[in-house]
């Protein structure tokens, strides 16, 4: 009767019955929204993968990969169902991927229960590599923690003479944690956050929020992701807004920064990557990417690029062959390598540690390209930079994750 | 929370509402009139969105953009109608499940030919300037929205009070066999109200598409707001479209701006409590 | 009928002799193919009996699914013999959720329904996803891990085998209110209102039960989903789970019970294993709807009988 769930099940077994992963192969699940709206973001992902694969025959370390590419529809529960379908029925070594928090705080527990390596290229949850580890065996982060490059951050705007600062922040856990980070430290430095406003995740139109920012700060702090990141710079000069505008990583990266316009020029933000980074490495990753697929790279495909070269020197040490999970984990976190991002090492909780790069929009011409174009230019770059900043581990997992409401906002008028 | 403060966001909310009056008026007259509640609604938003970006990279003229996306639309419109909705005759369960179908794909379809990428259709330079009017920052591209949703308005209003087809249209939607009966042509007016629809909704997209931008999702975000609209204002009534968007516009702008914690609640609370007053709505008939 | 009845026991015989064989990734389609066809049975009580065409009917299943979450994950209440307990709560929750709506909705009919529906809907995903401190909000609720009373349901042919269990009950229940006096006088609410109310039904009671009843199998749908994924989000209640669900009676056959369960394995093979395959999956499962639709009125179990009639006709 059920006709196709007959013919699903001979294929499933077919397909079960399948010969198992050989030495030399290298079997890579890779999880990301294809469809939706972060479609844009998960095919470039993938194509940060993929380019990294392309440029060395389709190996990494001596094994051929076979690289599997799942569609997580931006909903983490069809990440789940994804991810055990890679596991299962694939036989996937390790899986890599997961966009948002959701879906890393959705896809850590798969790799506990299933015993398969997770590689989390971009998804940012503070916690997955903090207080929530031990729950975690099996997985590894390559990319960041949301609070990472705010810590700093947070400095630079002390540094700039900003006493009083109004943050305007996507009301969603990446939301809360950049925003975490970023008054943490301002305030420790002598800095005060008057306001916090937080528009939901997707807002576009910030006519509600724009008239309530308090006219007398010295900065705005800004969050966005995505549609909002277009948005909110437009809509605050439409208004007459004339304070400076700083932001989170994702306010002005790569992925948003081409659509946007003359309005966010001279705004600055911290992140882990800049497409504008001025070195040998990053302009010839930046040339391959663009010709390849028309486009300056954004930070989702450099994560991934980067990740795929690290899993080349960790089979380049096993001579190509799969040395197990924990083996490969260990063997990933012992790293230190020269990425297109700069140096980058792993911390003892299995996170990045990594140059942060204050970075400020200008229109210039950069890498022989023949026009003006908005980059990200690097005005002052934090090296070595942990998930902890300058406070020490203990001391900072004392202290709650960053939420809607710590740190408190003492300051608030 | 001064003076200025209630001005602007009386403004933003008014602005928002011509925007959703655009997307909900054709929801509402295409319910009015052949009972369809169409679940593609959003995606003909979207679609005119993109529709109008090609438009704008090949001969680089917004103005033509406009009405350029707005028709192409009103004909996919018609082409679903005909082809596919009037077939199955009068079933409201199966139309609304034929509209989700084409919603499926023409997202699929939209991401195929446009990509993933977060797009904004840019308004010529005139528009992007703020009237400085008594301290307020007064965005013209707002004013703008605000006034085409108005000419529309009144347009729409015109044509069904006082012109022959208007008075057709009025018959069909009172009582359709009665119609039949004096000779009118029900199908026509279903085909032509349900490419008026899509017309306006993808009017709206393109207006939209400089305010909330252009990217795949965004009609499955916008179809609740307009079926809130729908509801409120009643369902098949164009001054209870008018109506609701208004309200509905001030009601998200100022949750937002004072209770921001309920910012979805702001706009789906309204709406329960009139379901429960009124189930059709402030101005709608049974 | 009664060959009806046998088929669908050997099927469901069959089903559960298959399962050891199974692949892994499949065993897992079939478990969630299972707890679908729990809703869409529900609904199918709704619109293939009553006549009443509900867009909303995720909310119950999310109902049902953040209890259960919310209890594992906060209180740590229902991973042993608990479970049992949380089906009943669950199932309430989804019937007092359905009770509250049903006073808003069943007073309504035919499109008027579709929309009220649509939009209590829209205010339950509305909640999950602003409700933070209550729902997690847009991460959900991780589930930490699955019940274990005697039996550990975290071996996935056992989960498969509960679910079972719980699919025929429902069935089985749904089965035995069809055929009595009140399932039978919703069919004639279906096709007459006006004269089973002139014959002294109180008809509103009748809908307003229906829609009690499909709201507790939903409830009881949203538990087994809840372990089944080992996480509970908003996206499990968003417009489109409930759309599916309607998509699932209507290819399957309104009005037969069973073309629910039908038309869950056929929108999760489309959805889930499909897309694994091909890249424009989104584009059959459009058709497949479009399709429906337009060529086959009675779903999936109709075609037998359109085949007859094809055959009588000549």
């Amino acid at each position: 009767m059920k006709l196709f769930s007959k013919v699903g099940l001979v294929a499933g077994i077919a397909l079960a019955f399948a010969v198992p992963a050989k030495a030399q192969e290298l079997r890579i699940g890779f999880v990301a929204p294809m469809t939706g709206i972060f479609a844009q973001i998960g095919k470039d992902m993938e194509n940060g993968f993929q380019l990294y694969l392309d440029q060395h025959n389709g190996q990494l370390g001596g094994a051929k990969v076979t690289f599997i590419v799942e569609d997580t529809e931006g909903k983490p529960p069809v990440a789940v169902r994804k991810a055990e379908k890679l596991i299962r029925q694939d036989k996937v070594h390790m899986f890599i991927g997961g966009l948002l928090a959701s879906a890393g705080y959705a896809l850590a527990p798969v790799s506990s229960r299933l015993k398969t390596v997770y590689v989390l290229s971009v998804s940012a949850a503070d916690d997955l590599t903090q207080r929530d580890l031990n729950k975690y065996p099996y997985i590894i982060r390559t990319s960041w923690t949301s609070s990472q490059p705010h810590h700093p951050m947070g400095q630079w705007a002390c540094e700039q003479g900003y006493k009083r600062v109004v943050t305007i922040a996507a009301d969603y856990a990446f939301g809360h944690e950049v925003t975490g980070g970023f008054q943490k430290v301002f305030e420790d430095c002598g800095g005060k956050v008057v306001q916090k406003i937080w528009p939901p995740l997707g807002t576009k139109d910030f006519g509600p929020y724009i008239p309530t920012i308090k006219k007398d700060a010295d900065a705005i702090f800004t969050v966005m992701v995505g549609p909002m990141a277009l948005q909110f710079p437009k809509q605050a000069q439409a208004a007459g807004i004339k304070t400076p505008i700083i932001g989170g990583g994702t306010s002005y990266d790569e992925f948003v920064l081409p659509s946007m316009g003359d309005e966010v020029l001279g705004h600055v933000s911290a992140l882990q990557y800049s497409a504008a980074i001025d070195t040998p490495a990053n302009a010839a990753f930046v040339k391959a990417y663009r010709s390849k697929y028309g486009k300056v790279p954004s930070y989702y495909s450099e994560s991934n690029y980067t990740t795929a070269q690290m899993i080349d020197e960790v089979m380049k040490r096993n001579k190509g062959k799969w040395p197990g999970p924990q083996q490969f984990i260990k063997q990933l976190q012992g790293l230190k390598l020269e990425a297109v991002r700069g140096p980058v090492f792993f911390d003892d909780m299995r996170n990045p540690v990594q140059n942060i790069y204050i970075k400020k929009v200008e229109k210039k011409k950069m890498f022989g390209y023949p026009n003006e174009e908005l980059w990200n230019t690097i005005i002052k770059t934090y090296p070595d930079v942990g998930q902890f900043w300058k406070y020490g581990k203990d001391k900072f997992l004392k202290q709650p994750v960053y939420s809607r409401d710590f740190p408190p906002c003492k300051y608030c008028e | 929370m001064n003076l200025e403060f209630w001005l602007i966001q009386i403004f933003n909310g008014v602005s928002y509402g011509a925007l959703l009056f655009l997307l909900a008026s054709g929801l509402t007259l295409i319910f009015g009139v052949m009972r369809i509640v169409n679940l593609a609604h959003g995606s003909y938003f979207l679609l005119g969105g993109y529709v109008a970006l090609s438009v704008i990279w090949a001969t680089g003229s917004w103005l033509l953009a406009l009405p350029a996306a707005a028709l192409a639309i009103a004909v996919v419109g018609l082409l679903m109608e005909r082809v596919f909705l009037r077939p199955l005759g009068f079933d409201p369960l199966r139309q609304v499940l034929l509209t989700v179908g084409f919603a499926f794909l023409f997202q699929q379809a939209a991401l195929d030919i446009w990509g993933g990428d977060n797009l904004i259709i840019d308004p010529p330079a005139a528009l992007t300037r703020s009237w400085v009017v008594g301290g307020l920052h007064l965005p013209v591209y707002r004013i703008f929205m605000i006034g085409t949703a108005v000419a529309i308005g009144l347009g729409l209003w015109l044509a069904m009070e006082k012109t022959r087809v208007g008075a057709v249209v009025r018959a069909a939607v009172d009582d359709a066999e009665m119609a039949r009966g004096v000779g009118i042509d029900t199908s026509r007016v279903s085909m032509f109200i349900f490419a008026l629809g899509a017309f306006l909704a993808a009017l709206g997209g393109v207006i939209g598409g400089a305010f909330l931008g252009v990217y795949p999702g965004l009609d499955f975000e916008v179809l609740p707001v307009a079926f809130a609209v729908v509801i409120i204002g009643g369902m098949g009534s164009l001054t209870g479209a008018a109506v609701g968007s208004l309200l509905v516009g001030l009601a998200d702008n100022f949750g937002k701006a004072l209770f921001p914690e309920l910012a979805y609640f702001s706009l789906y609370a309204p709406m329960v409590a009139i379901l429960a007053l009124k189930p059709t709505g402030l101005l709608g008939r049974e | 009928m009664k060959a009806k009845v046998i088929a669908v026991i050997v099927a469901i015989i069959a089903l559960g002799a298959i399962a050891p064989f199974a692949g892994s990734y499949v065993l897992v389609l079939m478990t969630q193919a299972l707890v679908l066809g729990i809703i869409a049975m529900s609904v199918d009580l709704l619109l293939g009996y009553t006549g009443l065409p509900s867009l909303g009917q995720a909310a119950y299943l999310g109902m049902g699914a953040y209890l259960t979450a919310i209890l594992a994950s906060t209180y740590g209440f229902g991973l042993g013999g608990g479970f049992w307990v949380v089906v009943v709560l669950g199932m309430l929750a989804g019937a007092a959720a359905a009770a509250v709506f049903g006073l808003f909705a069943v007073r309504a009919g035919g499109v008027y329904f579709l929309m009220i529906t649509l939009a209590l809907g829209m205010c339950v995903w509305g909640l999950a996803y602003r409700w933070n401190s209550l729902t997690g909000g847009d991460n959900g609720i991780n589930m930490p891990g699955r019940p274990e009373f005697g039996i550990s349901l975290s071996d996935d042919l056992n989960y498969f085998y509960l679910v079972l269990f719980f699919f025929v009950l429902s069935l089985g229940a749904l089965y035995v209110l069809v055929r009595s006096p009140f399932g039978r006088s919703l069919v004639g609410i279906r096709e007459r209102e006006v004269r089973m109310r002139i014959l002294g039904y109180n008809t509103w009671l009748h809908k307003y039960l229906a829609f009690v009843i499909a709201g507790a199998f939903g409830g009881l749908a949203g538990v087994l989903w809840a372990h089944l994924t080992g996480i509970v989000s908003p996206g499990d209640v968003i417009l489109t789970t409930s759309v599916d669900v309607l998509l699932m009676v209507v290819l399957g056959g309104p009005g037969t019970l069973v073309g629910g369960a039908i038309g869950a394995g056929v929108v999760t093979f489309l959805r889930e294993y499909l897309a694994t395959v091909v890249p424009w999956w989104q584009y059959v499962l459009g058709a497949v709807y479009v399709l429906t639709i337009l060529y086959l009125p009675g779903g999936l179990m109709g075609i037998p009988a359109r085949i007859r009639r094809r055959k009588n006709a000549t």
